[in-house]
């Protein structure tokens, strides 16, 4: 799946709203993500996962600053995010389904702040870039 | 998700022994598949899907054809599949979760064809490779 110059654009544009508030995003994104589909709490033995959790909020922090980071470098989102992806295929190894239920948190999220910004087309973007995402993180699993 | 040089020998050498029953093959995945995934029978309303049925073995025999064609190619699936990969984001539309399910009939039945063949490394390797296949014919839906 390719993103296109209008996905690219799009993506862009989005994240342009979004990015002051990313933090609270991704912490909020990691909540609904707990609570929705609890089975992704396997991957956070470690963490407090209780409402307002400093860990919560810590972690919710790093996955927006990635997803920035791969919006920023759109053109390579596998240059970009090639550290986390080793990371996550040869530590972490969280589940492929997993990101698609994370990246249909955020776009809900970003659906609740910024309801007249996620214009259909938008939201394909947005869900055609968090699925590619996705494939970059679990692109080294074997 | 690429497929290292040890991988693709791996699926040219067992589609040496697979392609002298191909049809076959294809039939019974076919078969399996509609047995194990009823669902999947939905994009077949035109057919007669009894047990041996000439529509059955007729489309199994396309659906090995095109993934020999992949073998062929393996160093360009996407260029080898293109018009495949058309059809089926403009005029198929068959559910990207489908060809996971495709695929482990085609795995399941190679197994049980050539069990001493089937070992572990042989089994990765194809299911890379169909997956690969796979990704090919969704990558034009969006």
């Amino acid at each position: 799946m390719v993103l296109s110059a209008n996905d690219k654009s799009n993506v862009k544009s989005i994240f342009s709203k979004i990015s002051s508030h990313a933090e609270e995003y991704g912490a909020e994104t990691l909540e609904r993500m707990f609570t929705t589909y609890p089975q992704t709490k396997t991957y956070f033995p470690h963490f407090d996962l209780h409402h307002g959790s400093a860990q919560v909020k810590a972690h919710g922090k790093k996955v927006a600053a990635a997803l920035i980071e791969a919006a920023n470098h759109i053109d390579d989102i596998a240059g970009a995010l090639s550290k986390l992806s080793d990371l996550h295929a040869q530590k972490l190894r969280v589940d492929p389904v997993n990101f698609k239920l994370l990246g249909q948190c955020f776009m809900v999220v970003v659906a609740i702040h910024h309801p007249s910004a996620l214009t259909p087309e938008i939201h394909a973007s947005l869900d055609k870039f968090l699925c590619a995402v996705g494939n970059v993180l679990t692109s080294k699993y074997r | 998700m690429t497929l290292t040089q040890a991988e693709k020998a791996t699926v040219v050498t067992i589609w040496a022994k697979v392609a002298t029953q191909a049809d076959a093959i294809g039939a019974e995945s076919l078969e399996r598949l509609f047995s194990s995934y009823p669902q999947t029978k939905t994009y077949f309303p035109h057919f007669d899907l009894s047990q041996g049925s000439a529509q059955l073995r007729g489309h199994g025999s396309k659906v090995m054809n095109a993934i020999g064609e992949a073998v062929k190619h393996i160093d360009d699936i996407r260029g080898a599949l293109a018009k495949l990969s058309e059809l089926h984001a403009y005029i198929l539309r068959v559910d990207p979760v489908n060809f996971k399910l495709l695929s482990h009939c085609i795995l399941c039945s190679v197994a049980a064809r050539y069990p001493s063949d089937f070992t572990p490394e042989v089994h990765a390797a194809w299911d890379k490779f169909l997956s690969s296949v796979s990704s090919v014919l969704t990558e034009k839906y969006r």
